[in-house]
């Protein structure tokens, strides 16, 4: 009876450590084939996919660009309403999307404020020029009576005129509507060959003589230094003029160059600190070790999944953010190692310190991090745009690291057990 | 600690203008300069001005002044310099403006944050814990905030936005480090009387050294290599993690659980009369 009993032991250990060994190989060669993939992107027939660094936002101090915040001034009797902030908004939307940007991000901040991110654009001064300005566009007779505004412009644009001379310039041509064209008409036929004054903001930007009545409805604003000051005329006009006058109460430039400069070497130093703790962690922990640095990689692709799906803006903080939560979430494997050790020591067999390990570590874990989570959503909640790129991943980072090394450690650390490789406790820590 | 404390006091931080208000400009000059030269342009703006040196080879400008520029100043600013050092246009590296306005109000909107992360930490503790545990890790706390900040009084390192990231930080690490002793402590107390909380504190803190250690020197490896590599923007951004988790790591074992077991004792022998 003996006898029968043993073998139907043997038998069943065999099964799961064939079972185990094919498993984990199969997992070893997924991670490896995502890591390619993400790093370096797939195409399969029409389907691509691309590599993780195309495939996320770059926050502004990484691309380069303008980040204004401007803020609404308060009229004598003219209070500062939510409409007129929405109005604005939509305006600057228009006049930013006549500069031909990429995703330009404008988001109302607070009461009274509204916030510009422009990417890759250098020029400060053009930027303010074109989203800061009220933009309020007269028509202006001699006498000083304002004949036209800009509300009667149904149309504007940039184009090159050629005059007498064959000369070209840049001219902004305007079209005005209904009521603008009857007005226009009127004015022309009262100051004829006198001089009408174009002003925008107060400023006069051209002044020419009226030659005849004009009737088409059409004028043309000459004396623009060249098609780039043009078109962003004809944009200010063609958008219409600010309800409230906005001041730029802050404003950051940052140039191209240093923003790629900082990633690279970010990327690098990060690399060789992630390294240096893979190496730790195999030489201290041994086995286990090796077991949290596939479990890390796997939270790092985990990571980059998560930030590709949402669309989280990567900033150099949150570069640094990336590098730390790496650090971080060893953390969650030491605990749970420093266990396994404990109850090794203690006397228990392989399999079953490794399980009391894992459960006797939750509730520190769990606190731990939830402190640590405190202080990422606060930050969120505080912070300015490339500090919000930090605890974004902070956060995103510290969750993922709890999942991991409670799931995937504990899965592999089990499998490599059981492909019984390494058998001797000592190399399990005790 | 007590120097740390002195320094604050005296020389107060260096406030960056993310807090004053006011205007930096980085310039690439291609070349080493003299702060001198330097003057000659940026005194007819602002006499007052920081001049300082940055990037790899020293090549790059720092101007930094309490005024707030508006960008035709800017811009008549970097066209002396674009003159007289041959430059071009994308040299002008970047150009922050902030009002005084926006400043005081992210002073005040920090201090704030640190207070609400605190606050909730504590009772976070106190729920889970008890209030004393609670207490006892604020303290580490306040000792980690007021070593980092006394660091960057002492080497007068410029305050700016990603400082409160920092700061905030260290505030959710180190408690999560402190957590693991009181987690050990709570987990221990059944297994030992009453009369033996010196041992209960003792060797719940020698059980968990060895985890507090290797967690902070992971985390430091990982962070001083990007310190290493970093341009100066992260440098001024990882100088305080580095010094705060090292603070961390000492704070826990040292102060929070010492001031624990120095109260329950007290508590205890209260308690026994």
């Amino acid at each position: 009876m003996r006898r029968l009993e043993m073998k139907k032991k043997v038998y069943k250990k065999k099964g799961t450590r064939s079972k185990s060994t094919v498993g984990f190989v199969l997992i070893l060669a997924i991670i490896a084939f995502t890591s390619f993939v993400m790093i370096n992107g797939l195409q399969v027939g029409i389907y691509e996919i691309l590599p993780v660094k195309d495939n996320v936002n770059y926050g502004l101090d990484l691309t380069g660009g303008v980040y204004v915040v401007l803020e609404a001034k308060e009229a004598k009797g003219d209070p500062v309403t939510d409409e007129k902030i929405n109005r604005a908004i939509a305006i600057i939307q228009e006049r930013i999307d006549g500069l031909g940007v990429s995703e330009p991000i404008i988001a109302r901040q607070g009461e009274n404020r509204i916030r510009v991110s422009i990417p890759d654009m250098q020029d400060q001064k053009e930027a303010l020029d074109v989203i800061g300005k009220t933009a309020q566009l007269e028509f202006v007779g001699p006498d000083g009576e304002v004949v036209l505004t800009g509300e009667r412009v149904r149309e504007s644009n940039a184009v090159y005129q050629t005059d007498e001379t064959g000369a070209r310039s840049a001219v902004v041509t305007l079209k005005f509507n209904e009521a603008g064209t009857e007005a226009f008409a009127e004015a022309t036929a009262k100051y004829i060959n006198q001089v009408i004054e174009i002003k925008l903001d107060g400023e006069v930007i051209s002044a020419p003589q009226v030659q005849t009545k004009i009737t088409g409805g059409e004028a043309v604003i000459t004396g623009m230094a060249n098609i780039e000051e043009a078109g962003n005329l004809a944009t200010l006009i063609q958008a219409g003029a600010l309800p409230v006058e906005l001041e730029p109460v802050e404003v950051r430039t940052i140039g191209p160059t240093l923003g790629q400069d900082s990633l690279e070497k970010s990327i690098i130093g990060g690399a060789i600190g992630i390294s240096l703790v893979f190496a730790f962690m195999l030489f201290y922990y041994r086995v286990p070790g090796f077991i949290a640095d596939l479990a890390l990689i796997v939270y790092v692709l985990l990571n980059f999944l998560v930030y590709s799906l949402i669309g989280v803006t990567i900033t150099l903080p949150g570069v640094a953010g990336i590098i730390l939560s790496i650090g971080m979430a060893v953390d969650a494997n030491v605990i749970i190692f420093e266990r396994i050790k404990e109850e090794l020591r203690i006397g228990k067999s392989l399999g079953a310190a490794i399980d009391s390990g894992f459960k006797e570590a939750f509730s520190s874990i769990f606190d731990g991090n939830v402190t640590v989570v405190i202080a990422g959503l606060v930050l969120f909640a505080l912070g300015s745009g490339t500090v919000k790129g930090f605890a974004v991943t902070l956060l995103i980072g510290t969750a993922i690291s709890m999942f991991t090394a409670l799931t995937v450690t504990r899965h592999l650390l089990k499998m490599f057990v059981n492909m019984q490789i390494v058998k001797n406790t000592k190399f399990y820590g005790a | 600690m007590i120097i740390c404390i002195g320094s604050l006091l005296i020389n107060g931080l260096n406030y960056g203008i993310d807090f004053k208000g006011g205007t930096i400009i980085q310039i690439e000059m291609h070349q080493t300069f003299k702060t001198d030269e330097i003057r000659e342009i940026t005194d007819t703006f602002d006499d007052s001005a920081d001049i300082t040196y940055a990037g790899e080879e020293q090549t790059q400008l720092m101007i930094n002044t309490q005024e707030s520029l508006n960008e035709e100043q800017i811009e008549s600013l970097f066209s002396k310099f674009q003159e007289k050092y041959d430059l071009k246009g994308k040299d002008l590296l970047s150009s922050e403006k902030v009002s005084a306005t926006i400043g005081d109000e992210f002073k005040t909107q920090s201090i704030l944050a640190s207070v609400i992360a605190v606050l909730l930490i504590l009772v976070y503790i106190t729920f889970r814990f008890e209030f004393l545990f609670g207490f006892s890790a604020v303290l580490a706390l306040a000792h980690d905030l007021i070593a980092v900040l006394g660091a960057y009084s002492i080497f007068g390192v410029e305050v700016n936005s990603p400082f409160i990231a920092a700061m905030l930080t260290i505030l959710g690490f180190s408690v999560n480090d402190t957590i693991v002793i009181f987690d050990r402590i709570r987990e221990n107390r059944r297994k030992y009387k009453k009369s033996q909380l010196f041992e209960l504190t003792n060797d719940s803190v020698n059980q968990t050294m060895g985890r507090s250690i290797n967690t902070t020197l992971c985390v430091l490896l990982a962070i001083i290599s990007l310190y290493l590599m970093g341009v100066q923007s992260i440098q001024d951004f990882i100088l305080p993690l580095i010094i705060g988790f090292i603070s961390g790591s000492y704070s826990t074992i040292f102060i929070a659980s010492s001031f624990w077991y120095v109260v329950q004792e007290k508590r205890q022998a209260a308690k026994a009369h």
